[in-house]
């Protein structure tokens, strides 16, 4: 293996994925090489007390081999070399919620400290099929209940534009990672916004597909309706490009649309959004959304408007009770999904301290200490929600709502071919800012719930930094159920449009991370142990 | 404690009985309800089983399409409608056995409803049973008590739970309330699962082994006084796992429902569980409509659609039912209605079938099943077919009492040898030395001691007498252990007197 110098290497972790999977291909760089930089770069700026923090689990030696053996059959070339995936040899990371062989899986909870699945989620075999070098598990908030990856029990993530700052959530690990320049690509989940709102927050890319496009067998379920996985990037086009892999029918998951996929890639290639009706959500912006949030947003619209797009507005009257819906539905599922972490095959079993020894009281321990405290936040008001007497009121309403949010969509989407809208109303806030106030925490969803509540897929894309706090604003575009292609197609021109406007990515006007990283600050981040519960 | 009960007479002589049943059955699916791994009985624990039978984190549920097919023609044989649309919902409870902590069932959307079956009792009378609706859910582990006492949960040091059952599909029949049984509502009882057993059976959906658990029955019962119109608080006694349990279990259940009543007492709404040994029940756990399983629609399950097309074509394929079967079966058989009816009340009707379809004449089979071995499954209190006897080992016996080689009394112990696993038949009668004595040598000796031991007898016969005849063919048996041919006993005697009949 040649060392590459500091520069090339630093010229690898900055690359996209798809300036990645050129140089592989055209043999100028091999993938052992590209998977080092990437491990080295975790390995400078993830840990310590400072760091990001974007990993839970670092699969150096796997990654590598992956990686040596995508270098073997290219070097031996021939027919097994010709049938290499574009991406083969290009890393990723995966949210921890998402089961691998070989590696730990969390969930960001102690309740699963130590669990191996005997068994790979159905995107994970496509990752190997694909021969894409997994560096590693990204943090999130336990069982992705948070909008702020500070609800890990494993410790908060940082954002790499200020490590004071929260990344987003739940999938803070996996933007602040592709963020960071650990992995030009990740895997996330989003159900409720744990895609798109970290990637606002990062300055990052992140989708989420039409529900049932991506197979969700083996991403551990908080809300089986509402469940995501998607992909996590630097590039629009990295996103298409992971989409395609990832994407299409699975027999395994009951909810996977039989569809076959469309050319995502090619979407995302189209250049143009000519005679394209773009629809501004009213009531998806102005009052509630930082200034900065606004002008951001405001911009994107101009440019789409001097690109040749139509821009017109659109009124979902019924979003208004999208956040409200969304708190019935997500936590009742999860309160029934998170039943069988109980102490009894796998995970975490905790003997209560006296006598009787029940079934009943070693479930009760087990969960007691296992769980933090958003999740029995949400399992108990899931399970009030479900109980005789006021299922009606809670979860049968809570369905009419989804039922007239999706009725709001089809009426948008007779008007306009992509709806836009801030991803989230602010920039990144501060690490434990609203740790105590769980409904100011769940209102940074509020522009990504409908998504999820209707099926319909969303992407967000860095949309430039905010005056007043010169943080990364996401600019989220959302597209009827089965069309994701325009959101890669719209995407992609307004990201090229914004850039030829900073003149580079986004991410370059981001501070110097190893700097900031070794740099020991006064002020210790406030620690999370006594919010998650547990003794141990 | 016992609870105290009323004659049964009595109890009806005041109360009018008022049943329910669910009967769970057992499909026969290569593979679970929602995994891929092997639906089998009888394995090494936790072998059958994978990451989605384990509930392990991630998993999702696929439903087996032939479930889906057994449980709709289960619906079409009950006469029921079968739903266009149906969905899956989730049950909520946290017990070791439900590896999910929810079990995964059909709620308020069966795949079939509204449907009813005809029970023929044994006096020839047709009773209609409704049946309110069957639909799919997945079974449960299987818990093993250890320590403690009796196996019960109670009092165990710990307990072992094997997963190979867990997501075994079932599909559950539900009838609505049966009235107007009154007297005949155990024997109601015992037909109206036998006749599901049946139609499962019969469907080939269900291995329908009762003393497997692949039929199993919790049965409803209340009384209320004659000439009342609201129900009485009913009991459900779970575990009834054999035809004749459910007809006892009815029975007792209705004999301690009517003391509780004698007494003043409310009757609780309870779980009874069912005790083959004593046959009583005893109080499980309270029950009441309150239980708040907090059912809601399985998200990761699409509803079931059943097309029309579909449905018909599954219609199509189903088998002749067992009442048209056994009216064909009967006239085949030559049986008159009186033989036919013994034949299925017994119910050795699947085993006379099987016997013939062997080898045997429909008489023989009947005269051995009926003759022979109903009365031994009666002593050893079991049902006929679970004797274990082989069609093979009647056909055998059959031919060898025809052949002359062994007479019916032998036969029968030869039969009882089978049954204590002695060997075959052939294999027996070599060992005990059983032989019809054909040599009339030995026969002739017997006889003149016999007529010299009886003279008035022999008198008797020579004037013409011949009924008498009996007194000296038994002597000769004794003589001979039994082992002579009767008939050819007879003929010699009657030749040695020189009376010709």
């Amino acid at each position: 293996m040649t060392e590459l110098n500091t520069q090339d290497a630093a010229g690898l972790i900055r690359s996209s994925a798809a300036t990645l999977a050129g140089k592989l291909a055209a043999g100028e760089v091999s993938a052992v090489e590209v998977t080092q930089a990437h491990l080295d770069r975790i390995a400078a700026v993830d840990g310590g007390e400072r760091g990001v923090n974007a990993f839970l689990h670092v699969n150096t030696e796997e990654a590598l081999a992956v990686a040596a053996e995508v270098d073997s059959i290219r070097t031996a070339g021939g027919a097994e070399a010709e049938k290499l995936h574009a991406l083969a040899g290009v890393p990723i990371a995966v949210k921890d919620l998402i089961v691998t062989i070989g590696q730990p899986t969390t969930a960001g909870s102690k309740i699963l400290e130590g669990w191996h699945s005997p068994y790979d989620a159905t995107v994970v075999k496509r990752l190997r099929d694909a021969r894409m070098p997994i560096l590693g598990k990204t943090n999130l908030d336990e069982f992705a209940m948070g909008s702020s990856t500070e609800h890990s029990a494993y410790g908060p993530t940082r954002n790499p534009w200020d490590l004071d700052r929260i990344p987003g959530g739940s999938g803070g690990g996996s933007a602040a990672a592709v963020a960071a320049f650990e992995a030009p690509l990740a895997l996330g989940t989003d159900t409720g916004g744990s895609i798109r709102q970290p990637g606002a927050v990062t300055g990052t890319v992140g989708v989420k597909p039409t529900y049932g496009s991506v197979s969700r067998y083996g991403a551990i379920a908080m809300a089986s309706s509402l469940d995501q996985i998607g992909p996590v990037s630097r590039t629009v086009l990295d996103s298409a490009l992971l989409h395609q892999v990832i994407g299409g029918h699975d027999p395994r998951d009951s909810t996977s649309l039989p569809d076959p996929l469309a050319d995502l890639v090619a979407a995302a290639s189209i250049g143009n959004v000519e005679g394209l009706r773009i629809g501004i959500i009213k009531e998806l912006h102005g009052e509630g959304y930082q200034a900065g949030v606004e002008n951001r947003f405001n911009e994107s619209l101009e440019l789409l408007k001097g690109a040749g797009a139509e821009i017109v507005e659109v009124s979902c009257p019924n979003f208004q009770y999208a956040l409200g819906a969304y708190y019935l539905i997500m936590p009742s599922e999860a309160s029934s999904n998170l039943a069988k972490f109980d102490g009894v095959r796998f995970g975490l079993r905790v003997l209560p301290k006296d006598a009787p020894l029940t079934i009943e009281r070693v479930m009760g321990a087990t969960r007691a200490a296992g769980f933090g405290d958003e999740v029995k936040r949400r399992i108990i008001l899931g399970t009030y929600a479900l109980s005789a007497g006021y299922y009606d009121a809670y979860y049968g309403s809570a369905q009419k709502v989804r039922t007239l949010v999706q009725r709001d969509f089809e009426a948008a989407f007779a008007k306009a071919d992509v709806l836009i809208s801030p991803t989230a109303p602010t920039t990144a806030f501060k690490l434990g800012e609203k740790l105590d106030d769980p409904l100011a925490m769940y209102l940074n969803d509020v522009a990504t719930i409908p998504a999820n509540l209707a099926g319909v897929p969303g992407l967000s894309l860095p949309g430039g930094l905010a005056d007043e706090d010169g943080l990364p604003v996401g600019i989220q575009l959302l597209a009827p159920a089965r069309q994701d292609a325009r959101l890669y197609r719209v995407g992609a021109v307004l990201e090229s449009l914004l850039e030829a406007k900073w003149g580079g990515p986004l991410l370059d006007q981001a501070p110097s991370l190893v700097e900031l990283v070794e740099t020991k600050v006064v002020e210790p981040v406030e620690t999370l142990v006594e919010t998650h519960g547990g003794s141990h | 404690m016992t609870d105290a009960i009323l004659s049964f007479e009595e109890a009806m002589a005041k109360y009018d009985p008022v049943l329910g049943f669910e009967v769970h059955v057992e499909l026969n699916t290569k593979t679970k309800m929602f995994s891929s791994a092997p639906n089998v009985f009888g394995d090494e624990p936790n072998t059958n089983v994978n990451e989605v039978d384990l509930g392990l984190p991630g998993v999702l549920p696929v439903v087996n399409k032939t479930a889906i097919e057994s449980s709709i023609k289960i619906g079409l044989a009950l006469n029921c409608k079968i739903a266009e649309t149906c969905r899956f919902a989730r049950k909520n409870y946290f017990y070791p056995d439900t590896p999910k902590n929810f079990q995964t069932s059909q709620y308020d959307e069966p795949i079939a409803y509204d449907g009813y079956l005809d029970i023929e009792l044994s006096d020839g009378t047709v009773f209609r049973v409704e049946i309110e609706r069957a639909h799919m859910e997945e079974d449960a582990g299987k818990l093993t008590h250890m320590g403690g006492s009796a196996g019960r949960i109670q009092g165990a040091d710990y307990s072992l739970v094997d997963y190979n059952r867990s997501g075994v599909p079932l599909v559950e029949i539900v009838t609505k309330p049966i009235e107007g049984a009154g007297s005949r509502a155990p024997e109601l009882a015992k037909a109206y699962v036998a006749a599901v057993r049946e139609i499962v059976k019969n469907l080939g959906v269900s291995d329908a082994k009762m003393e497997r658990g692949n039929v199993r029955c919790d049965a409803n019962v209340s009384l209320r006084p004659h000439g009342r119109e609201r129900f009485g608080i009913r009991s459900e006694t779970k575990n009834v796992n054999s035809l004749r349990a459910v007809e006892h279990a009815v029975r007792y259940e209705i004999q301690r429902h009517a003391a509780v009543l004698d007494s003043g007492e409310p009757v609780v709404q309870e779980t009874r569980h069912w005790h083959e040994d004593t046959r009583t029940t005893t109080s499980g756990r309270p029950k009441s409509d309150a239980d708040d399983y907090r059912y809601f629609p399985e998200p990761d399950l699409v509803p079931v659609v059943a097309s029309r097309e579909w449905v018909e074509e599954l219609r199509a394929t189903l088998p002749e039912p067992p009442a048209e079967r056994r009216k064909r079966l009967q006239a085949d058989w030559g049986y008159s209605d009186l033989e036919f009816r013994d034949v299925v009340n017994a119910g050795v009707m699947d085993e006379i079938e099987e016997t013939i379809a062997a080898g045997a004449s429909s008489t023989v089979a009947r005269k051995w099943w009926m003759g022979e071995i109903v009365g031994r499954a009666k002593a050893a209190d079991v049902d006929p077919g679970q004797l274990g006897v082989k069609p093979a080992t009647i056909v055998e016996l059959g031919k060898l009492v025809e052949a002359g080689s062994i007479n019916n009394k032998m036969a029968a112990e030869v039969l009882d040898a089978v049954l204590a696993g002695e060997g075959s038949p052939a294999e027996i009668i070599e060992k005990r030395g059983l032989a019809v004595v054909s040599d009339d040598g030995p026969l002739l000796e017997a006889i003149d001691a016999a007529l010299a031991a009886q003279p008035d007898v022999a008198d008797k016969i020579r004037g013409g007498k011949v009924q008498a005849i009996g007194a000296i063919v038994g002597g000769v048996m004794k003589a001979t252990r039994g082992q002579a041919d009767a008939g050819r006993v007879r003929e010699l005697i009657l030749e040695k007197l020189g009376v010709t009949v």
